[in-house]
């Protein structure tokens, strides 16, 4: 791929960043712009120069340096998004917010936090276990994401289903324009005044400015749990039951679905004692107060049943719960004993579309020569296919995104969407008309312009078609463009 | 629906000033402007889906009925129509559990400034494609675009819920209950909503010595106030009867109007932005600011 010269003159950022940060936080060797050059996605991009913030004041710095010479920055977390979301735009300031890692303070009675953008999701959850709550989402990266990263890709996880995804855990944010200035969006009061400007930012893929510092709502743990873990002769089963769980007016605090050849690679992983011999199952976690939990699980139980559910094994404690789990998180980590490499989707249909949607997967992998493991929030209708392949094998990764974009249309043509969690970042950008008119589509430009007149703040991402960028466009390895 | 979604857009149509009435029942119509009205009727419920499709301008009081038949809720404030509720974003006093009304729109059909349809949001509860235009029209008092239909998530009804009152510290028990629908407190008494397997209501009501009451109380109208929630206590100087607040949330209902408090200029400016990208002209719904300088 040739790389079009955006004509900046790195030395010059180089030297007005210098100017306003100390010298080691603002690199430019290769060895460290290679680093920065593509996030947990197969995209590459091209870093100017790499700033390593501690503060608002420095990424101010970073941004208004950026918008004085006309350059593009990207606010970068823990970079495991899975979009492209944070492939620097070529030569673009990467404001690095991993050193902004601190909590800043604990409502305990209230349950509000204020924490820094680069506190790892993981992290805020243990450092608040003492007082009995936890931040919610919690995407299957938790342990390395970061809190500025959830709020930048709204993103979901297991939790998500009765809980809610990340837009609803946030209460508000301090935010670094992209013309330099500083603002609160939202905040710990309830109804501010004027436009939800939290909402929006909430999920712009840092394309509306930085988050500094977020104020975060923190949820109670729950004092009973229930984990039970059920097997199913076929996928329709188990997907059918997810639908008839919700109906009968349960909302689960998760329901994952694992099918066969997953099943497999995690029990050759982790040694769980996981039903490998059957279609798919269902990991599924009720949690609340103790009477409660035992009249949801009895129900769902009798409708498992009126499925031809196959066994049903409960955890008996917390080791076996996390047990269960385990082998739910460890899915990616399996695969590398079925094949060397994989690319993980990320669509939603509605739940009663799963067992349909999940049949045209097969099909359609199949149909392309290629494996198929799935391993998804069921209870959410999230869709996520990893299709398997050896990328050694000439001509592959042609059909790996052949049957990738054919997976998100039928998943938009079940009547569902792009995205449920990873974002659209560069990956999905120019499928954003399966879902979107012009006219939609115009309008969410217009939101954008109105954050950031210049168009620096991360550009070329969500939105197709971007002739306003000019030269600054370019398409990076792996997209599908 | 009444009116299809074209034939709303054509009546909002491209030019001239133009505003939106629901029944009237948060705002009063605009003088010497010509007024639309939003389609009414519910398109269709989804119960295993926890979704209902319905016109804007349908009333929140027939969602509810419809939805109770399945089972279900919808976190919209009651009273007026579900555009209506949407448009001045208002979330009622169960928050606490529920979450923010504003959560609770999945997608909208909205007719924009030059009277074509956008679409904003999508159909699953799960969405992350593109930038969250739902999020933007909530609030916004139909100042970028007037909502033509929408789809809601829905929420279960619990089985059992019952109200309490307490004469115990408000704050104690926010933080000792298990996640209470509402904990109201006028500065005397704290009233307490809770929701669940009635087992486990009448368990938690023991332990923590509340009594069983027919409701909740009566909230003032003079003023709504917004607070942070940890800026609740202040209340507790001031007379008891002349508020009710919402503990754990910090929306207080108060016989007195709000004080007044000035725009932060980042945001105004980024307010006028917006305004001028959706509506440039200015014709809808002219004369409300999303931002008003009080």
């Amino acid at each position: 791929m040739t790389v079009i010269d955006t004509a900046i003159d790195l030395d010059a950022v180089a030297r007005a960043l210098r100017t306003r940060l100390r010298d080691d936080q603002v690199r430019d060797s290769p060895t460290l712009r290679n680093l920065y050059r593509h996030d947990a996605s197969n995209m590459t991009g091209r870093a100017g120069i790499v700033c390593f913030a501690e503060s608002t004041e420095d990424v101010q710095a970073c941004v208004q340096v950026a918008a004085d010479m006309g350059v593009p920055f990207m606010a970068r977390g823990s970079g495991t998004g899975l979009a492209g979301g944070a492939v620097p735009p070529p030569d673009a300031i990467v404001i690095s917010t991993t050193k902004m890692n601190k909590i800043l303070s604990v409502d305990e009675v209230n349950r509000i936090a204020w924490v820094e953008p680069g506190v790892l999701n993981l992290d805020l959850s243990k450092q608040i276990a003492h007082l009995g709550v936890h931040f919610a989402p919690d995407p299957s990266s938790q342990q390395t994401c970061s809190i500025g990263g959830n709020v930048a890709n709204n993103s979901g996880g297991p939790h998500c289903l009765a809980d809610g995804v990340t837009n609803a855990h946030i209460h508000g944010m301090e935010v670094v324009l992209p013309d330099g200035s500083i603002s609160v969006l939202g905040g710990e009061e309830p109804e501010p005044d004027g436009l939800d400007l939290r909402g929006v930012f909430v999920g712009s893929e840092g394309m509306f400015g930085v988050a500094t510092k977020i104020c975060v709502r923190l949820m109670q743990n729950p004092p009973d749990v229930a984990t039970m873990l059920m097997d199913f002769g076929s996928v329709a089963e188990g997907a059918n039951l997810v639908s008839d769980i919700i109906a009968s007016g349960i909302v689960p605090a998760a329901v994952e679905m694992m099918d066969q050849l997953c099943l497999i690679a995690v029990e050759e992983f982790i040694h769980a004692g996981l039903p490998v011999d059957q279609a798919a199952a269902l990991l599924i976690e009720v949690v609340g107060p103790p009477e409660g939990v035992a009249a949801d699980v009895e129900r769902i139980f009798e409708l498992a049943s009126a499925r031809g559910v196959g066994t049903i094994r409960v955890a008996a404690d917390d080791e076996e719960r996390a047990l269960l789990w385990k082998g739910r998180k460890s899915a990616f980590g399996a695969i590398a004993n079925v094949m060397p490499n994989y690319y993980l989707h990320d669509t939603v249909v509605p739940r009663h579309k799963l067992a349909e949607v999940l049949d045209q997967i097969y099909e359609i992998v199949e149909r392309h020569e290629l494996r198929v493991l799935n391993v998804f929030h069921a209870g959410d209708g999230n869709l996520h296919p990893l299709i398997l392949f050896d990328g050694s094998v000439e001509g592959v990764s042609e059909r790996v995104h052949a049957a990738g974009r054919e997976i998100v249309k039928a998943s938009v043509d079940a009547g569902g969407v792009l995205s449920g969690e990873h974002g659209i970042g560069l990956e999905k950008r120019d499928l954003m008309p399966l879902m979107f008119s012009e006219t939609d589509l115009s309008a969410q430009a217009d939101l954008r312009r109105a954050f950031d007149p210049q168009l620096i703040s991360n550009p070329d991402k969500v939105l197709p078609n971007p002739a306003t960028c000019g030269e600054i466009h370019s398409a990076p390895e792996g997209a599908w463009i | 629906m009444d009116l299809t979604l074209e034939d709303f857009a054509a009546a909002v149509g491209s030019t001239g000033p133009v505003a939106i009435a629901g029944l009237g029942t948060r705002s009063r119509p605009l003088s010497d402007v010509r007024v639309v009205n939003a389609p009414i009727g519910i398109e269709w419920i989804e119960p295993a889906e926890m979704t209902i499709r319905c016109g804007a301008g349908t009333p929140v009081d027939e969602v509810d009925a419809a939805l109770a038949e399945h089972g279900q809720q919808v976190a919209v404030h009651s009273g007026g129509t579900v555009g209506g509720a949407l448009a001045v974003g208002q979330s009622g006093i169960r928050r606490l559990a529920y979450g923010a009304m504003r959560d609770a729109l999945l997608q909208a059909n909205y007719v924009n400034a030059a009277g074509k349809l956008v679409k904003a949001g999508g159909p699953t509860v799960k969405n992350v494609s593109g930038f969250d235009l739902c999020r933007l029209l909530v609030g916004s008092h139909g100042t970028l675009g007037f909502i033509g239909d929408v789809i809601l998530r829905t929420r279960p009804k619990a089985s059992f819920e019952q109200w309490f009152t307490s004469d115990r510290d408000p704050w104690e028990l926010l933080t000792g209950l298990f996640r209470p629908t509402s904990v109201l407190w006028d500065g005397a008494t704290t009233w307490v909503l809770l929701e669940g397997d009635d087992r486990d209501v009448a368990e938690m009501a023991e332990r923590f010595l509340l009594t069983a009451v027919p409701s909740g109380p009566e909230l003032p109208t003079g003023g709504r106030w917004s607070m942070a929630p940890s800026e609740l206590v202040s209340l507790r100087v001031a007379p008891p009867g002349s508020f009710v607040a919402e503990i754990g949330v910090g929306v207080v209902h108060h016989t007195r109007p709000r004080p007044e408090r000035s725009p932060d200029p980042v945001q105004a400016d980024l307010h006028a932005r917006i305004k001028q990208e959706f509506d440039p002209t200015g014709r809808l719904n002219p004369g409300i600011d999303a931002l008003p300088v009080r």
